[in-house]
């Protein structure tokens, strides 16, 4: 195949020091910046042209959203531990990392879907008021990218390690730029956390 | 490698469909982008027989249409609207971007910077199908009840929101668009910088890699906050939200359901945040593809190469903050305006640069009058008439006169039509014999020139004297207002030179189907270019090089003193110009 040939998949470019797939990633979450970026000048734009905008504590639960931001974050820190076991050479330390990565990513997405949950029994639907629809539309888009994560991440965990015994180096690059990935979506949170619930 | 073995144990839906081979992607790209220009071309045609004759059944074809859309041959107002909206729409995202930077990017690109083919192969595959279903999408939207899209290509609220469901086909097929898109530029941006051949440094790369490198950075910013938009219609439409829909909003005289707050200029600023970068993108990578023809067909060096490539990275950064110009009339207050009228006046000077350098690249050239050059000259005149009357749209006092006129439509479509559709022509004839080894025909090259420069400009000319006489656009019934009438010669007219414009286009699809079979053969560089896609083989390989290129020089070596053809290749090792 034509891979075969493609220079800087597995080694990184001497001069620029990176791989393919790490400046792609870096690429992407830049698109992301500038999604996420719209969404939130979007709440602003519409938070500062009415008078009655409600505080977000006052609506929405802030015990369960910090004990997800504390998912979220240890989750990172799991990430991290996964692609350093890589750089170790240990593989079953990796998949341990890596499989609780993924259990924190689940518990965060099933933490919010109770949150969801109680909401929709009260009747706050995004038709509610603008406060519910962008906060439902920011928190379901950051929870599809954290499922997203989850599925790349189990893809990495089962059959993606494979790799390792054909390209090392190869592996660890993927998983550098899925974890590049996660923490994005995990710092996408600590931004969206103050601007729904504190402010 | 084995990639000999390769290209004949693949199979035919591997190797022509389902290909991660960038040129296979690359004219998969080009001939759906044709198919959709003559789709949107063809909306249009029915769009000038209203204007032409409006309330007139339309003859021949008028029975073939439904009822919805016309009856007895008549068009109703919501099939003029829908006509409208898509011919916008398809001609912008599904016909000249995925032209430009799809097709002409993704076969010539890594072929001009030496690579073997993108960096991710799979992600460039992927990129082109959500672009074909998002295009399907888009077609298929004219068969939902109620229609296609009818409000405009821009997709105003509250119309779109309150518009028929065909609205939510479009912003679906727009997602696909913009994430086909995102996986392009990202492919675009790492191929550049990671798979450059030896040698090849940035100031060496030919202008056209430049111009797409820096297109590519636009889609991949500029995309994002209409993804964010549609995300956010989206929620209007179906979920019942309020983003765009003020409060008190009355609709046919009764009071609106929804919850209210929202604010339709959010809606503009953040489409026109993606839609300024987007003007750019239609217009980059065909400075690119003139800047290499006219340097090949004039024999010199392009004139100021360091200040074109300045140039179009700054048209990159000043795309971004334009975009305000196109709401002037919204209220957004006079500082607003002020400071979005000088960006736009900024911007305009590298785009003068750009067209100044290469109309000084003609100067004491011996300019070979071909059939991509004929497209490639005719491009200066007609980018510069585009752009030179844009000058007044960006002017705040200006626009309220000239806003939403048919002014407006003259100025953009000398741009993207006789300007970038121009230059795409230009591109096909010039790499036609790359791709299939064999060079279209010269003379029905210049009929196909001549016919639709003529008529080109007999559709958009009269739409400036239209224009300042205060004649809207989107107007279903051009006899409405008693100050439009006697403007009514010039739509016929306009309308005439269009279906002319359709036929001329005849010519083309025959040279273009019988070259491919007939075509006189060609060696590996007929122009006598001196870029590193001369080199490859003619169509190239699954790999492309038959060894990696080693680059010794810049992308311009005509006419150099001494030189054993009068020109050297970017990869030639000849002594004396080693510069």
């Amino acid at each position: 195949m034509s891979e075969a040939l493609i220079r800087f998949i597995s080694k990184p470019h001497p001069v620029t020091g990176v791989t393919n797939s790490k400046l792609g990633v870096w690429c992407f979450l830049a698109s992301e910046v500038m999604l996420f970026g719209g969404l939130f000048s979007a709440y602003i734009f519409l938070r500062t042209g009415v008078s009655d905008w409600p505080q977000g504590w006052t609506l929405l639960n802030v015990p369960l959203a910090t004990l997800n931001t504390m998912v979220l974050i240890i989750s990172s820190v799991t990430m991290v531990m996964a692609w350093a076991s890589l750089a170790m050479k240990n593989l079953s330390k990796y998949r341990v990392f890596m499989g609780l990565t993924i259990l924190l990513g689940v518990t965060f997405l099933v933490v919010k879907s109770f949150e969801y949950g109680h909401k929709f029994e009260h009747h706050h639907f995004p038709s509610t008021s603008n406060f519910y629809a962008i906060y439902f539309t920011l928190t379901g888009l950051h929870g599809i990218h954290v499922l997203v994560g989850v599925l790349v991440n189990l893809y990495f965990l089962l059959p993606g390690s494979a790799l390792w015994k054909k390209d090392p180096d190869q592996l660890m690059g993927r998983v550098e730029a899925a974890g590049l990935y996660w923490h994005f979506v995990d710092l996408v949170w600590i931004f969206l956390f103050p601007t729904l619930y504190l402010l | 490698m084995s990639k000999h073995h390769d290209s004949h144990e693949l199979p035919f839906w591997r190797k022509y469909i389902f290909s991660t081979d960038h040129k296979v992607i690359g004219i998969q790209y080009a001939v759906t982008g044709l198919l959709f220009l003559l789709f949107g071309f063809c909306l249009m045609m029915l769009i000038r027989w209203q204007l032409a004759y409006p309330g007139k059944p339309l003859p021949l074809i008028g029975g073939l249409f439904s009822e919805t859309a016309m009856i007895g041959g008549i068009m109703l107002p919501e099939f003029y609207n829908q006509l409208g909206a898509m011919h916008g729409t398809i001609m912008v995202f599904m016909g000249v971007v995925p032209l430009a930077v799809g097709g002409f990017g993704n076969f010539v690109l890594p072929l001009q910077i030496g690579a073997p083919d993108m960096a991710f192969p799979k992600l460039n595959m992927i990129s082109y199908w959500l672009y074909f279903v998002g295009g399907l999408i888009m077609f298929a939207s004219f068969f939902v009840p109620g229609g296609a899209a009818q409000s405009g290509w821009t997709s105003y609220p509250p119309l779109s929101v309150l518009a028929s469901g065909g609205q939510t086909w479009w912003l679906i097929g727009m997602a696909f668009l913009i994430n086909s898109s995102l996986l392009g530029s990202i492919n675009f941006i790492v191929t550049t910088i990671q798979l450059r051949a030896e040698g090849l440094s940035f100031y060496r790369l030919p202008f056209f890699v430049w111009a797409q490198f820096v297109t590519a950075f636009l889609l991949l910013l500029a995309f994002p906050p209409l993804m964010a938009a549609a995300v956010l219609q989206l929620m209007d439409r179906l979920a019942g939200a309020s983003f765009f829909m003020p409060s008190g909003l009355v609709v046919n005289g009764v009071s609106s359901a929804v919850a209210g707050g929202g604010n339709p200029i959010l809606w503009q600023h953040l489409f026109w945040f993606l839609a300024h970068p987007e003007v750019y993108v239609l217009i980059l990578p065909a400075m690119g593809i003139v800047a290499e023809i006219i340097a090949c067909n004039t024999r010199k060096p392009l004139y100021g190469y360091k200040a074109l490539v300045g140039s179009v990275i700054s048209i990159g950064f000043l795309s971004f903050i334009v975009w305000a110009h196109h709401m002037y009339l919204t209220g957004m207050g006079t500082k607003m305006s002020a400071f979005f009228q000088i960006t736009t006046m900024i911007i305009s000077i590298p785009s003068i640069i750009i067209l100044t350098s290469l109309m000084l690249s003609l100067w004491g050239g011996s300019i070979r009058f071909t059939a991509p050059m004929l497209f490639a000259v005719a491009f200066l005149p007609m980018f510069g008439i585009g752009g030179l009357t844009g000058l007044p749209l960006g002017l705040t006092a200006a626009d309220i006169h000239l806003h939403d006129t048919y002014y407006v439509i003259g100025h953009f479509h000398y741009v993207v039509a006789p300007g970038t559709i121009f230059a795409l022509f230009a591109g096909i004839y010039y790499w036609f014999p790359k791709a299939t080894g064999r060079k279209m025909s010269e003379v029905l090259g210049r009929i196909h020139f001549w016919l639709s420069f003529i008529f080109m400009n007999g559709v958009f000319m009269p739409m400036f004297i239209q224009g300042l006489a205060g004649v809207s656009r989107r107007l279903y019934d051009p006899m409405q207002y008693a100050h439009a009438q006697p403007t009514q010669v010039l739509n016929v007219f306009m309308s005439i030179s269009a279906w002319c414009l359709g036929l001329s286009q005849i010519p083309f699809i025959i040279n273009f189907f019988k070259s491919i079979f007939w075509g006189e053969r060609v060696n590996n560089n007929p122009w006598a270019a001196t870029t590193l896609e001369w080199s490859a083989p003619s169509p190239p390989p699954h790999g492309n090089f038959v060894k990696p290129p080693q680059v010794y020089r810049g992308p311009y070596e005509y006419s150099v003193p001494g030189s054993k053809n009068g020109y050297i290749p970017q990869d030639a090792v000849e002594a004396g110009s080693h510069v």
